[in-house]
């Protein structure tokens, strides 16, 4: 038989390999809905007009029954809502209870809507989450300082929609994708950004053409990775910088001290240890990136292996010194 | 009284020179990139993707070489008595040529290489070579086959592969060089890289 093909020997050995390599590797697990929305009866009371496209309303002039569109920016999902973070409460916790009326008195539209400090700050049910930080973090951060008040927290957590993905979503894909979705509700939508400034919106896949592999790095980073300065005392680094501030350097990421293991990693880190062997593991539970994963114990074996074959060169050199032939 | 037979026909040569130096290229810009060192990291990636896609169609030179000319005979070997050739040789490298013995396998023109040679020539060229090729390829258009088709865990079993390779035959290479000052002189086997002959005892 010939001998040409024989690859079963390296095979076996790279599987070997490969098994180390994979050990160990999670699925993940969705968000659970909550099964009755606390306040869902006394909502309907509004969502019955906003929790969809359009909303009827007797008119009391003419009697009849009108059917009308409500605005996009009024209409707001019902089960997206219930599963947000702020999903147990009443509209009208937020909002003034004279939204009961139909149509809403015009001094409504003077209400000032809460902040999130003006629930959180100085609570230490939320000590962990330092609103303080976050706060003063985002008001040096290039939207809060170009655009001041009408930059607000909302822009970036919806109040009908806002979920915490960091903390809770297993699947670090999924909250990847969150992140970056909203960012990119303004930086890839003309009419969204337009909101806050008269500039053409520059186009996030050509301003970005400069990183080879675009659409895994996007799936595999968020923007704040990049964008945002690292804060040690905040999960989620809320200063986001001017374009000439964010990262560039590849071994940023891509090295053992790696700059995700402080931002995207950092609440897996924060509650697992490393898993013995691998550097950055956290990392590897999800993504291969190149230089910043690396086996501790293969490490060890290819310098053994390494080491091992110099000695046997330098060994086999001395002999062949020491006993060479003499009249040569 | 040494006798030249040539045994490395100009195609041979050019293949070697240009894989050789393709190797040296892609090892400092893949050991460059894992341990993020000397080179800057997208220029790393940039020449180890260009230097693996011309290492790919110099092997295949090789590859189709090796086929259609003569000089595949040298690859063909069978299983019986390979152990005990191998052994023969090995013990040669270990203790006959420091007794200064005869070489077990002498080079001929049947023969171009010994049995210890041959056997890793095939193992580096016919399973680890094309096994860094596919995965290397793989690794370039990501998207397509692990998104689609294996997932992550694909993913990371075919970077390991390629790693795992590369480093198998930076081994290789080590050892294979130091066998080459193995001749009639210590360079006379490197000049036969370059001239086609190769010098005997
Ligand atoms: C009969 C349908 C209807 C019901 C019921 C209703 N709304 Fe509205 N709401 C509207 C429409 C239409 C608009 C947009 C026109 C406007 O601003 O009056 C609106 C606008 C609003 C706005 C935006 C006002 C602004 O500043 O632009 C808020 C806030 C609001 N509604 C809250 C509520 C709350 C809270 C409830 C429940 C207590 C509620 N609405 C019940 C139809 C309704
Ligand atoms: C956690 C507080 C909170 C809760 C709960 C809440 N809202 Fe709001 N809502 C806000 C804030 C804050 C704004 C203003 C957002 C902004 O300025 O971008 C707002 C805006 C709105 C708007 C106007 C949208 C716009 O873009 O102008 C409507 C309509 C609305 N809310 C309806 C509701 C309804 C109906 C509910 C109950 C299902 C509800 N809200 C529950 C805080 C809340
Ligand atoms: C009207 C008061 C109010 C406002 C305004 C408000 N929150 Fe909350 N928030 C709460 C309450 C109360 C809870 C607890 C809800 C629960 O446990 O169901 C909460 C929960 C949270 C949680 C989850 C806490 C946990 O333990 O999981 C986060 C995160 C959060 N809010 C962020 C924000 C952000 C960001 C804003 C501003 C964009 C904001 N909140 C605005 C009252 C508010
Ligand atoms: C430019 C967009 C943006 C703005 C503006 C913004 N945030 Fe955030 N914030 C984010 C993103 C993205 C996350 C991460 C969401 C996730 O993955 O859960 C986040 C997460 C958070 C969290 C959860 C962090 C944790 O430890 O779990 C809090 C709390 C928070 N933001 C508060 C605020 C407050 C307060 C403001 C205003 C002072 C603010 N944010 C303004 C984008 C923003
Ligand atoms: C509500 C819309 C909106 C959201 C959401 C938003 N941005 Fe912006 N962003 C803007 C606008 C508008 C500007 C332009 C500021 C200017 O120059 O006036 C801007 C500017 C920037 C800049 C500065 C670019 C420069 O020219 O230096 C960066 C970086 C940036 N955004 C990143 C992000 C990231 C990261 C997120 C998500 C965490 C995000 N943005 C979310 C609207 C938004
Ligand atoms: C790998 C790092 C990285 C990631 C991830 C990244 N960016 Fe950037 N981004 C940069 C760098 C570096 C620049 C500056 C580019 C330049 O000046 O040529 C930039 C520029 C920008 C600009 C300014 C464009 C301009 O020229 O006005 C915006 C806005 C922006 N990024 C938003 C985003 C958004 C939104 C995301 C997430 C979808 C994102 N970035 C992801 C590194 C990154
Ligand atoms: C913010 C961190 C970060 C930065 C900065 C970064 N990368 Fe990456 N890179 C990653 C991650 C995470 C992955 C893993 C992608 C995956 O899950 O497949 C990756 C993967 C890659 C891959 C493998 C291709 C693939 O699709 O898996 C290449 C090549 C790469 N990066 C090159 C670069 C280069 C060149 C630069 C600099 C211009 C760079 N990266 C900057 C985080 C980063
Ligand atoms: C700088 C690095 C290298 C040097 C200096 C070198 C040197 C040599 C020399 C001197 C020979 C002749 C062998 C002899 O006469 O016994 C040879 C042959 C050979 N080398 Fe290399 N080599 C290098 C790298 C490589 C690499 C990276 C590979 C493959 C991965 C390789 C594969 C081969 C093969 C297959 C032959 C036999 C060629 C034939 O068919 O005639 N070499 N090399």
């Amino acid at each position: 038989m010939r001998l040409n093909y024989t690859i079963t020997l390296p095979i076996a050995l790279v599987l070997a390999f490969a098994a180390i390599i994979t050990l160990g590797s999670p699925g993940s697990e969705g968000t659970a809905n909550k099964a009755q929305p606390k306040n869902a009866v006394e909502n309907e009371g509004c969502l019955r007009c906003h929790g969809q496209n359009r909303y009827t309303y007797l008119n009391t002039e003419s009697g009849d029954t009108v059917v009308k569109r409500m605005y996009q920016e009024c209409t707001i999902n019902r089960n997206v809502f219930y599963s947000s973070i702020h999903g147990n409460f009443k509209c009208i916790d937020c909002h003034s209870e004279d939204y009961d009326t139909f149509p809403h008195p015009g001094r409504l539209r003077m209400e000032t809507a809460y902040t999130c400090n003006d629930c959180h700050a100085d609570d230490p049910m939320y000590a962990k989450f330092n609103f303080e930080q976050i706060t003063t973090d985002f008001e040096a951060s290039v939207h809060s300082t170009k655009h001041s008040k009408e930059f607000t927290c909302w822009m970036c957590h919806n109040p009908h929609s806002y979920v915490n993905m960091a903390r809770n979503e297993k699947d670090i894909h999924k909250t990847i994708e969150y992140s970056n979705s909203i960012c990119l509700a303004c930086h890839a939508n003309k009419d969204q950004y337009q909101l806050l400034t008269n500039k053409d919106n520059p186009n996030i896949l050509e301003k970005h053409e400069w990183l080879p592999n675009q659409a895994s790095h996007f799936r595999s980073v968020r923007c704040i990775e990049c964008h945002s300065a690292i804060s040690d005392s905040t999960l989620v680094a809320h200063n986001i910088q001017t374009k000439d501030k964010a990262v560039k350097n590849c071994v940023e990421c891509h090295s053992s001290n790696s700059r995700l293991m402080a931002t995207l990693y950092k609440h897996e880190i924060q509650q697992q240890r490393n898993k013995a062997g691998f550097i950055n593991s956290g990392i590897l539970e999800s993504s291969y990136v190149i230089g910043a994963n690396r086996n501790y114990y293969l490490n060890i074996l290819s310098l053994v292996i390494f080491g091992g074959t110099l000695l046997g060169i330098v060994i086999h050199t001395s002999l062949r010194i020491l006993k060479r032939k003499k009249n040569v | 009284m040494s006798d030249r037979i040539y045994l490395y026909p100009i195609w041979i040569r050019f293949w070697h020179l240009a894989n050789a130096l393709f190797f040296l290229i892609l090892i400092a810009t893949g050991l460059s990139m894992q341990y993020a060192a000397f080179i800057r990291f997208d220029i790393a990636v940039s020449l180890h993707n260009i230097f693996g896609i011309l290492l790919t169609v110099n092997y295949l030179f090789y590859f189709i070489g090796n086929k259609v000319s003569p000089n595949g005979k040298y690859y063909k070997t069978t299983w019986k008595g390979l152990f005990s050739r191998l052994a023969k040789q090995f013990r040669y490298y270990t203790i006959g040529i420091f007794k200064h013995e005869k070489p077990p396998f002498p080079v001929t023109k049947e023969r171009k290489f010994n049995p210890l040679q041959q056997f890793t020539y095939i193992v580096a060229m016919y399973a680890m070579v094309p096994l860094i090729i596919i995965t290397g390829w793989a690794l370039l258009f990501p998207e397509v086959l692990f998104n689609k088709l294996l997932g992550i865990t694909g993913f990371r079993i075919n970077d390991a592969i390629h790693i795992i390779m590369g480093f198998l035959l930076s081994v290789f290479m080590l050892i294979h060089i130091y066998f080459c000052t193995i001749g009639a002189t210590f360079t006379s086997n490197f000049k036969s890289m370059v001239n086609g002959f190769h010098e005997t005892h």
